[in-house]
C-alpha cells in the first residue's frame, strides 16, 4: 500500500506547487505586463498627480515581490482584497456567486456525465453502425458550435416562441429548489450540449481501447457473454480512463460557464469576472482567475489520483 | 474416421484489408484446408508468417480475430458443425470443449484481477466444477507445471509473476475446465530460449498427463517436433503436407518442407584471424544511469573480414555493447580501439571517417528506413554525405549497390512500404555498404524474418564479406544463426562476458554451466531432443 | 484521388468563406458602418438579411465581419503554429534541460483555462487587433507545442533517426529531412482544428465585449450587438452565430478527412 500513498501524496504536493506557480503567473500577468492599471482606470486624460496618487493608494509603488506575497498570504486567509470599482470586499461578493456557479455546473454535470458515459457505451456496443455514426456526426457539429449560438437558439425558440423557460436565468436565495431549477433550465441545457459530445466521444475511445486488449479476447474465448465481458473484464480497466475523460470535460465546463452566464445574465462567477475585466478591476480579475484555475487544477488532480488508485501495479506491488 | 472428434473440411477464411489510399478490399487468406484430429493427439501447425496457421487454430473455436471471418467449409467438433450453432452455441463451447493459450500471456491476462479468479473463470461459467473443486484443480496444475509456491500462486496479480510463469499459468487456465482440445498459439515464441525449454517441457507433460488433444501453432519446426504426434505444414493458406512428426523431420515429401528442415543446419567454416584487429573493446563498463551496471568489464577483439557473434538472452547486455561501440552510450570505464586508434567515447566527438567506417544494421528494417524517402534516397545519402557524390554518378553507384543486394534498378524509386521484409533488410545492408565501412554492427538482423528469408540474408552477408573484406559484429539470441556465420563467439550473461573465443573453442566442451544451458536449450530438429536435454543438463534455467 | 461528399462540401464552403473575406469590399452592397435603414428591418430585396440594431445593412456587415474574423483567426493560427511547432520540435530533438524548461512552462500555462488566462491578460493590456492576435496565438501555441513535441519524440526514437545520427547528420537534416516529413500529416490535420478554435476563441472574446471594439466588428461582436433583439423574437443575432458555426463545421469536415487519410497512411506503413 505504501508506494500508492506516497504517489498520491506526491501528486497532491505537485498540484499545490502548480497552484502556487499559477498564482505567480496570474499576478505577474496583471502587474508586470506593460499595461498600467492606474492609467487604464483613470483614462488618457488623467493628470500626472492623479496617477501618482492612485498608484500610491493602490500600493503600486511597492516592489512587485512584496506586493505578491502580501496578496498571496491574504488570499490564503480568505481575504481577496477590495474591488477597485465598488470598494467592496471581493471575498463576500464572490462567495454567493461561486455558490451560484457551482449550482449551475453541478446540475449540468449531473445530467451530462451519466448521459455521456451511457451514450459512449452505446457507441461502443454498436461500433461502426448507425448509433455510432450518429454520435460522431453530432460530436463533429457540437465541437464547432459556439456556446452563444446554442444559447440564443434555445432562447429564441424555447423561451421566446414556446415560453417554456425564462430567457434570463435570475436566481436569488429565497427561491425554492424547483423554482431555481426552472430558472436555470436553459443554461444547464447549453452546458450539457457543450460538454456532452466531447465526453461521449472520449469515453467511446477510452472504452474501445480497453475492448481491443488481448484479455478481452481471452474472456471471449472463455465463452463469457457480452455483459460479463464488459462488467468483469473491461469495466475495472476502464475506470481510470473514463474518470480522466469526465474530469477533463468538467474542467472544460467551467470555461463554458463564463459564456453561458453572460448569455443568460446569470449571477455567477463568470459574469462577475467578465464585468470586471471590462472595468479593468485588477484585484477582482486576479481573485476570479485564481479560483477558476484552482478548480481546474483540482479536477485534474482528482483524475490523476483515481488513475493511480485504480492501477493494479501500484495497488499490488511485487 | 468416426474417432476424429475434430473434423475440419474445406475451411476457407477471409479478411478485409485496408491498403493505404485505396478502398478496403476482401481477400481470402485460407483456401480450403482439411484437418482431422483424434482424441488425445497433438497436431502441430507450422508455416511462415501469412501461412494462416493461427487463423486456422482460432477457427477451430469458431473465432476470427479482427476483421477475419470464416467464409466457407465445415468445422465438426464432437459431432456437430460449430459454424452453424450461432453465437450462443459458440459461447457454450468456448472455454468448455476448446480452450486457448496465446503467444503473449502477459497481455492475455486481465491486469486488474488475481490469477486464480481468471484461471477458474471458465470452469465456473460453464458449470464444470464448483469453485472449491476448480481452485483445487488449478493448484494441482500449478504444481504439475512447476510453478513456485503452488498453494499461493493464484493469489498473485499478473504483473507480479515472470513471463515464463504467466505462460504456464495460461496453460493452467486452459486445462482447468478439462476441455477436449487446447489451441496453443505460439506459446513459447516470446520467451528466451532457456525459459522456452522449461515451458515447452511443462506443456508437453501437462498434455501427456491429462490426455487432452491439442493444436500447436508455431513457426519453429524444431519446437513443434518435440510436442506433436502429427505435423501439418502450411504455406499461403494451403496445406503443403501432413504426416507424423517423425516423417516430416526425417523424410519429408515436399521440397518446401525439406527447405524448412534443413534451414538451420548450414555450417560456416571458421576463418583464422589475419592482421591487426579492426575493433578492440577494452574493459568496457557501462550504465544507463544509477548504480546498475549493464556491462561489466567486457573485452573483445574483432579482426578484418571476420564475424564476431555476440550471443545472449534478453538482459545480457548484448545490445548495450552495440550502443557503446557506436558511441550512443559512452562507457563509464574502458576504451574502444578502432583500426588501432582510440575512438572518442561519445558519438558527437567522433570524426566523419570514424562514423563512416563503422556502420549499423537494425533488427526491424521497416523502422530503420524513413518511410517518406525512396530507396534511391536512402541508399544514395551515405554516398553524398561521406563522398560528395551527386547526380548521375550517385544514381549509377546506387544501382550498382542495388545489384549487389540482388534487387536491381527497378527498386530505386520505390518506397520502403512497397517492399517485403527480406527486401527491406537488403536495402539496409546496401545503405551501410555505401559508406564503405570496415565494420558493420548487425543487431538481430535476421530475428524478425521467416527462416528461409533469414537464410538468404545470411548468405548475402557472407558473400559481401568475402567481396568487401568487411568485419561483422553480429548480435543475436539465436545460436543456430551463430553457427552459420561466426568466426568467433562472445557469450554474454547478465552484463558479463561469459565465454569468448574462436567458434570451435566456444562450442567445444567442457562448457561452463550457463553456456551449457544456453547451447543445450536451442531446439534441435530431432524427435526426443527435449527429453534428452532435460535429463542431461547441468543448470536450471534462470528465467523462472 | 476521390474526395468524400462531406469533405467536398467542407472544401467548397471553406473556400467560399475565404474568397468572401478577401474580396469583401467588392462584394458588400453597403459600407460596413453605414446606417442605411431603420432598426432591425426584416429581410427584404433591398437588405437581404435585414438591418441591425442601429440600422446598418446586416449582409454587408456580415461580409466585413467575416473578413475580420477570418483574418485574425488565420494570423493567430499561423503565429500559434510557427511558435508551437518550432519550439516543440526543438524540445524533442535537443531534449535535456531545454525540453524540461519549455515543457514545464507549457504545463504551467495550460494549468489555467485558456479563456480565463486571456481574460486576465486583457484586463490590463490595451485591446487592439495586434494584441488579440498575440494573446490568442501565444496561448494556443502551448497546445501545438505539446502535439508537435509528442509527435517528434515518437519519431525521434525511430531507428531511421538513430541511423541518421550515427551517420553524423546535423540537427537541421534530422529535423527537416527525417522528422518533419513524417510529422506533417498529423500537424496539417491539427492546423484545421486550431483554426476552428481560433474562430471560436475570437468570437467568444468579442461576444464578451473584450475582442474587436465597435464600430468595427467581427461575427462574435455582431452577436453581442444584436442579442437584445432575441427576446423580441428578432433573430438578427442568430445569423452571425450561425455563420461561425458553418465556417467551423466546414473546416472540421476538411480536417477530419485529412486526419482519416493520415491514419490510413500510418496503417499502411506496418
Amino acid at each position: 500500500m505504501s508506494p500508492l500513498i506516497t504517489l498520491v501524496a506526491q501528486r497532491i504536493a505537485l498540484g499545490l506547487l502548480l497552484l502556487l506557480a499559477v498564482s505567480v503567473l496570474i499576478f505577474a500577468g496583471t502587474e508586470l505586463l506593460p499595461g498600467d492599471v492606474a492609467a487604464s482606470i483613470l483614462g488618457q486624460s488623467a493628470t500626472p498627480e492623479a496617477l501618482a496618487n492612485m498608484r500610491r493608494d493602490m500600493g503600486l509603488d511597492e516592489p512587485a515581490v512584496s506586493r505578491y506575497f502580501s496578496w498571496l498570504f491574504s488570499a490564503i486567509q480568505g481575504d481577496l482584497g477590495t474591488a477597485l470599482t465598488s470598494g467592496q470586499e471581493i471575498s463576500s461578493q464572490i462567495a454567493s456567486r461561486l455558490g451560484n456557479t457551482l449550482f449551475l455546473a453541478f446540475w449540468a454535470a449531473v445530467i451530462a456525465v451519466p448521459l455521456a458515459v451511457f451514450l459512449g457505451l452505446l457507441a461502443v456496443r454498436y461500433e461502426g453502425r448507425w448509433p455510432d455514426k450518429a454520435i460522431s456526426a453530432v460530436t463533429l457539429a457540437s465541437i464547432s458550435l459556439p456556446e452563444f449560438f446554442i444559447g440564443y437558439l434555445l432562447i429564441y425558440f424555447v423561451a421566446v416562441k414556446l415560453g417554456w423557460f425564462p430567457s434570463v436565468a435570475t436566481i436569488y436565495p429565497s427561491m425554492s429548489l424547483g423554482e431555481k431549477l426552472h430558472a436555470i433550465g436553459l443554461p444547464v441545457a447549453v452546458l450539457v450540449m457543450v460538454v456532452l459530445a466531447h465526453m461521449m466521444r472520449m469515453t467511446r475511445a477510452a472504452i474501445l481501447n480497453v475492448m481491443q486488449s488481448a484479455y478481452i479476447e481471452t474472456a471471449e474465448l472463455k465463452g463469457l457473454n457480452q455483459f460479463k465481458i464488459i462488467w468483469r473484464h473491461a469495466f475495472p480497466n476502464a475506470i481510470a480512463p473514463v474518470v480522466n475523460v469526465v474530469m477533463l470535460n468538467l474542467a472544460y465546463l467551467i470555461v463554458g460557464v463564463v459564456v453561458v452566464e453572460v448569455i443568460f445574465v446569470y449571477p455567477g462567477m463568470g459574469q462577475y469576472l467578465v464585468d470586471h475585466v471590462s472595468k479593468r478591476d485588477v484585484p477582482v480579475v486576479q481573485a476570479c482567475g485564481l479560483i477558476f484555475a484552482a478548480v481546474y487544477i483540482g479536477l485534474n488532480l482528482i483524475a490523476d489520483v483515481v488513475s493511480i488508485a485504480t492501477n493494479p501495479r501500484l495497488r499490488h506491488p511485487k | 474416421m468416426t474417432d476424429s472428434f475434430l473434423d475440419i473440411r474445406g475451411l476457407k477464411i477471409g479478411a478485409t484489408v485496408y491498403p493505404p489510399g485505396e478502398k478496403p478490399k476482401d481477400i481470402e487468406i485460407v483456401h480450403g484446408v482439411d484437418i482431422k484430429l483424434e482424441k488425445g493427439k497433438v497436431l502441430g501447425l507450422i508455416g511462415e508468417s501469412g501461412a494462416g496457421k493461427s487463423t486456422i487454430g482460432l477457427a477451430s473455436m469458431g473465432y476470427g480475430r479482427g476483421g477475419v471471418r470464416i467464409t466457407g467449409g465445415e468445422v465438426f467438433l464432437n459431432g456437430r458443425d460449430i459454424l452453424k450453432i450461432g453465437a450462443k452455441g459458440l459461447r457454450g463451447l468456448r472455454g468448455k470443449e476448446v480452450t486457448y493459450v496465446s503467444q503473449s500471456a502477459a497481455a492475455s491476462f486481465n491486469p486488474a484481477k488475481r490469477l486464480m479468479e481468471q484461471i477458474v473463470e471458465s470452469a465456473l461459467e460453464h458449470g464444470v466444477h464448483s469453485r472449491a473443486d476448480a481452485e483445487a484443480r488449478a493448484v494441482k496444475h500449478f504444481r504439475d507445471l512447476g510453478l513456485p509456491d503452488p498453494e499461493n500462486f493464484g493469489k498473485r496479480y499478473p504483473h507480479q509473476v515472470s513471463g515464463g510463469q504467466l505462460q504456464r499459468a495460461m496453460t493452467a487456465m486452459a486445462l482447468c475446465p478439462e476441455p477436449d482440445l487446447i489451441v496453443f498459439d505460439e506459446p513459447t515464441t516470446a520467451l528466451d530460449v532457456t525459459t522456452q525449454i522449461d515451458v515447452l517441457a511443462a506443456i508437453k507433460e501437462a498434455i501427456r498427463k491429462t490426455g487432452v488433444a491439442a493444436i500447436y501453432v508455431t513457426h519453429d519446426l524444431a519446437v513443434v517436433a518435440q510436442v506433436s504426434d502429427d505435423i501439418m505444414v502450411l504455406r499461403h493458406g494451403k496445406m503443403v503436407e501432413r504426416d507424423t512428426a517423425e516423417t516430416i523431420i526425417t523424410n519429408p515429401s515436399q521440397d518446401y518442407t525439406r527447405a524448412l528442415v534443413s534451414v538451420k543446419s548450414s555450417e560456416h567454416p571458421e576463418k583464422a584471424p589475419v592482421g591487426e584487429p579492426v575493433l578492440q573493446c577494452k574493459n568496457i563498463t557501462a550504465s544507463y544511469g544509477g548504480d546498475v551496471k549493464v556491462l561489466k568489464n567486457v573485452s573483445m577483439d574483432l579482426y578484418p573480414g571476420q564475424t564476431l557473434a555476440v550471443v545472449g538472452e534478453s538482459g545480457s547486455g548484448k545490445s548495450t555493447t552495440a550502443r557503446v561501440i557506436t558511441g550512443l552510450l559512452p562507457p563509464i570505464e574502458g576504451e574502444i580501439l578502432f583500426d588501432g586508434r582510440v575512438l572518442p567515447p561519445a558519438l558527437a566527438q567522433r570524426s566523419r571517417d570514424d562514423l563512416r567506417e563503422l556502420q549499423m544494421i537494425y533488427q526491424m528494417a521497416d523502422v530503420a528506413m524513413n518511410p517518406r524517402q525512396t530507396i534511391g534516397t536512402i541508399i544514395g545519402r551515405p554516398l553524398e554525405f561521406y563522398f560528395g557524390i551527386k547526380g548521375a554518378e550517385k544514381r549509377k553507384k546506387t544501382i550498382k549497390l542495388l545489384d549487389k543486394i540482388e534487387l536491381g534498378e527497378s527498386f530505386i524509386d520505390r518506397y520502403p512500404a512497397e517492399l517485403s521484409g527480406g527486401q527491406k533488410q537488403r536495402v539496409c545492408i546496401a545503405r551501410s555498404l555505401a559508406a564503405k565501412p570496415k565494420l558493420i554492427i548487425c543487431d538481430e538482423v535476421t530475428s524478425a524474418l521467416d527462416p528461409l528469408v533469414a537464410e538468404g540474408i545470411l548468405k548475402l552477408l557472407l558473400d559481401l564479406q568475402a567481396e568487401e573484406n568487411v568485419a561483422y559484429l553480429f548480435i543475436t539470441h539465436d545460436l543456430a544463426t551463430v553457427k552459420s556465420i561466426a568466426d568467433s563467439i562472445a557469450v554474454m550473461y547478465q552484463g558479463k562476458l561469459q565465454r569468448y573465443g574462436t567458434k570451435t573453442e566456444v562450442l567445444t566442451p567442457p562448457f561452463d554451466d550457463y553456456t551449457d544451458l544456453l547451447l543445450s536449450s536451442v531446439p534441435e530438429m530431432k524427435i526426443g531432443w527435449l527429453e534428452h536435454v532435460l535429463a542431461t543438463r547441468k543448470m536450471e534455467s534462470a528465467g523462472n | 484521388m476521390r474526395i468524400p461528399t462531406g469533405a467536398l462540401i467542407g472544401l467548397i464552403f471553406t473556400s467560399s468563406f475565404f474568397l468572401m473575406a478577401i474580396f469583401a469590399p467588392l462584394i458588400a452592397p453597403y459600407g460596413m458602418a453605414e446606417v442605411v435603414g431603420g432598426v432591425w428591418e426584416p429581410m427584404s430585396s433591398k437588405h437581404w438579411l435585414g438591418t441591425d440594431n442601429i440600422g446598418r445593412d446586416l449582409l454587408s456587415r456580415m461580409i466585413f465581419g467575416g473578413q475580420v474574423t477570418i483574418f485574425i483567426a488565420t494570423a493567430a493560427t499561423i503565429l500559434s503554429f510557427v511558435t508551437g511547432s518550432v519550439l516543440g520540435f526543438t524540445a524533442a530533438v535537443i531534449g535535456g534541460w531545454v525540453d524540461q524548461a519549455l515543457s514545464r512552462f507549457v504545463d504551467l500555462v495550460m494549468a489555467i483555462p485558456t479563456l480565463i488566462l486571456a481574460l486576465v491578460i486583457l484586463s490590463v493590456m490595451p485591446i487592439s487587433i495586434l494584441m488579440l492576435i498575440m494573446v490568442m496565438g501565444f496561448l494556443d501555441a502551448t497546445r501545438v507545442f505539446r502535439l508537435s513535441r509528442a509527435v517528434a519524440v515518437d519519431i525521434n526514437v525511430m531507428d531511421y533517426v538513430e541511423a541518421a545520427k550515427l551517420r553524423g547528420e546535423g540537427r537541421i537534416w534530422i529535423i527537416f529531412r527525417e522528422i518533419l516529413p513524417n510529422a506533417l500529416s498529423p500537424l496539417i490535420a491539427e492546423l484545421g482544428l486550431r483554426f476552428i478554435f481560433m474562430v471560436l476563441f475570437l468570437s467568444t472574446l468579442s461576444f464578451l465585449g473584450l475582442g474587436i471594439q465597435p464600430p468595427s466588428a467581427d461575427w462574435g461582436g455582431m452577436v453581442k450587438e444584436n442579442k437584445e433583439g432575441i427576446v423580441f423574437g428578432i433573430g438578427a443575432a442568430l445569423i452571425p452565430a450561425a455563420a461561425i458555426a458553418i465556417l467551423a463545421i466546414s473546416v472540421n469536415l476538411v480536417a477530419d478527412w485529412v486526419l482519416s487519410r493520415t491514419t490510413s497512411l500510418k496503417g499502411g506503413r506496418g
